[in-house]
């Protein structure tokens, strides 16, 4: 697929000219990205390139760190999701998150998955809710009969899948991972790939990840992100993942993805 | 063959020694200062229970074994009649009857009575419990020779009719229901207004505020500071503003049920939850602060919303840490003295506090106002009233910490 030929409101997120600052630290220079509905797309790059930083921008979750600060647009469904009249409560509705360390809420499994819904406004079958998300994460046959236990008993590649669930309760259009597999085991990390590529017939993905072969594996789309001299986060090459990872076009990225450096 | 452990080096093994010396000396040091604290600990307690029982010396007008042949305790209401009728002068009864027909008095008002009017009991001399065990023959030659009319008794000071008794100017009929009853109310009125205000700052201060703020800064320290102000200023405090300006209010005036006045239990409650803020307010931050930073993130990842995420998971996940602080904040107030002092408890009292707006005593007022007393008898019931006051501690804290305990299993 040839990212370019998409017109402009076909993209599921874009960025344009987005600069992100932590006081008066540059942080994220320029990045212009766009990002194709319905496939997974990885953003790679040496430790403090501002990968986690431009994923946390999508949906606002900066917006609680109270130094932080952008300039540039973020555009979803063509609105730029930093204008004053638009709510991040809104935005993070529809652009869920996933996070490094799995971190399910202190409750049941059950409760996990239906809280979302219900402060935003669900009124339907819950159970129902409950049981067709789980399945969705692949997690329901491992717990279906323990739905009122508690989440923090469950291993750490279920509690996982269980985050995964939790955000797809409330119906995002986009799911944003920051690292999903950096605390878990190969296995488990195996498990939560397999279902990334089963739910991006549904939703947009953006992955995050250290781990190079997890990008050439689970992705389809690759951007490849560095630093620049003033230690500022800058995007070098974004492409499919069969070419960045056997043709890279950039030096810095052949560099990287060859192990030279990073 | 040697083992590679073998020490062959002299001086590694001179070294290795030295290194465990230091440490077995810190070892000691530390359980000497446990050791210290819990001796401290014990004393105050065996002295305490040393006060509490133990011989006394009693005269009496008329001895109760010759009124009856079983203790005066188990008699009929009719019995204790009898005994009234027959031992107390005609006029004397008459102005009994006239003050409350006999026949509808209760047994224990009764029994009060024969105590008061009949037998007559005044105790001339106590002993404490240690003294009444190992010294017991010297106690009973000095108590020969000294009171010749009385007779030895073994009395727990602390027993049933001491919690069920109210004030009395006699230390064997005194009891502490009134001053249990004011201390239990007061703490109630304390946790009611200190616990919902003190959250409210710590949510206030650690979720809402800006902290590169100056003035929240300003707030921030004021809090910590104010913990350690000594309590007898919140008394003056809490007299000034509770009981003179805001009378209308303390004394249930506004409410229709005045008061003679602002010394209430309303503004003993509110001085003291003045004196606890700070503790509550503290610990809940502390606990606020303690709750991961992934959660709130997780939350408003879903869509929700600051107060759905307070709600939802920082406030049930820092529960438990703010039960830590109430309890803390309640053993604190119950046995803090000068504040009530200064706002006007009072130290002899007869009737059940009834509300907010009347007249109260507390334990820890009853205690100081016994141990003033010159006679022996009342430093006895001041060492019982020691013990109900660590034992309701001990209640009120327990079921909090099984509350605690409960609450976390639950997450």
């Amino acid at each position: 697929m040839n990212t370019d030929t998409l017109s402009q409101n076909d993209y599921a997120i874009e960025t344009h000219a987005l600069n992100i600052y932590y006081g008066n630290f540059l942080a994220v220079k320029n990045v212009n990205l766009r990002i194709p509905p319905k496939k997974i797309t990885a953003i790679i790059g040496p430790s403090g390139c501002g990968k986690s930083t431009v994923l946390r921008a999508f949906n606002r979750m900066n917006d609680l760190i109270p130094s932080a600060r952008q300039e540039g647009k973020v555009l979803f469904h063509g609105k730029n999701i930093y204008d004053p009249d638009v709510d991040p409560v809104q935005v993070r509705r529809m652009i869920g998150m996933v996070f490094q360390k799995p971190n399910p809420f202190p409750k049941s499994i059950y409760e996990n998955v239906a809280w979302g819904a219900r402060i935003n406004g669900f009124s339907g079958n819950t159970d129902e809710l409950v049981e067709q998300t789980l399945r969705q994460a692949a997690l329901w046959d491992e717990v279906k009969d323990n739905l009122h236990k508690s989440a923090l008993a469950l291993s750490g590649g279920q509690q996982q899948r269980l985050c995964i669930a939790r955000a797809l309760a409330v119906k995002p259009e986009i799911i944003l991972m920051d690292e999903p597999c950096s605390a878990l085991d190969p296995i488990a990390t195996l498990k939560i790939e397999d279902l990334m590529r089963e739910l991006s017939s549904r939703y947009t993905i953006i992955i995050v990840t250290h781990n190079m072969q997890q990008a050439a594996r689970a992705s389809d789309l690759t951007a490849f992100f560095t630093m620049d001299e003033d230690r500022a986060g800058v995007m070098v090459e974004f492409g499919l993942t069969s070419q960045i990872f056997t043709r890279p076009k950039n030096k810095q990225t052949e560099d990287y993805i060859t192990g030279r450096f990073g | 063959m040697r083992s590679i452990f073998s020490l062959a080096d002299k001086n590694e093994k001179t070294n290795l020694v030295k290194r465990y010396r230091v440490g077995k000396v810190w070892h000691a040091v530390f359980f000497l200062s446990t050791a210290i604290g819990l001796v401290a600990l014990v004393t105050l307690l065996l002295s305490i229970v040393n006060q509490s029982f133990g011989l006394m010396a009693v005269e009496y007008k008329v001895d109760p074994a010759t009124l009856a042949n079983r203790p005066l305790e188990e008699l009929s209401d009719t019995e204790l009649i009898d005994i009234l009728k027959s031992n107390v002068s005609k006029i004397r009864l008459r102005t009994l009857e006239k003050e409350k027909p006999l026949e509808q008095r209760l047994h224990d008002e009764l029994l009060e009575l024969v105590n008061a009017q009949v037998v007559g009991q005044r105790i001339v001399n106590t002993w404490n419990l240690y003294d009444s065990i190992f010294r017991r023959s010297e106690i009973e030659a000095e108590a020969a020779k000294d009171y010749p009319n009385a007779r030895l008794e073994f009395r727990a000071w602390l027993n049933w009719q001491f919690l069920k008794n109210t004030m009395s100017s006699q230390a064997q009929f005194a009891g502490i229901r009134t001053a249990l009853l004011g201390s239990l109310n007061l703490i109630l009125y304390t946790i009611l207004f200190a616990l919902p205000i003190g959250i409210g700052a710590a949510i206030y201060l650690e979720e809402y505020a800006r902290k590169d703020l100056w003035f929240n800064r300003v707030i921030q320290t004021n809090i910590d500071n104010l913990a350690g102000v000594p309590s007898i200023v919140y008394g003056i405090l809490g007299l000034a503003i509770f009981v003179r300006a805001l009378q209308p209010l303390t004394s249930g005036a506004l409410f229709g049920t005045p008061a003679e006045n602002g010394r209430t239990i309303l503004s003993a409650g509110l001085t003291m939850a003045l004196l606890v803020l700070p503790i509550i307010i503290i610990n809940a931050q502390e606990a606020i602060r303690a709750v991961p930073d992934t959660l709130r993130q997780a939350s408003y990842g879903l869509g929700a919303t600051k107060w759905q995420t307070i709600w939802s998971h920082v406030l049930p996940y820092a529960l438990p840490g703010i039960l830590t602080g109430t309890i803390l904040a309640i053993s604190r107030a119950i046995g803090e003295t000068a504040p009530l002092i200064l706002v006007g408890a009072s130290t002899y009292i007869t009737t059940d506090p009834s509300g907010p707006f009347s007249h109260f005593t507390a334990l820890p007022i009853q205690i100081y106002n016994w141990t003033t007393r010159a006679q022996g008898e009342f430093r006895s019931i001041a060492a019982a009233a020691i013990i109900v006051l660590m034992t309701t501690l001990l209640m009120i804290n327990a079921s909090a910490i099984l509350l605690r305990n409960r609450y976390s299993k639950k997450i």
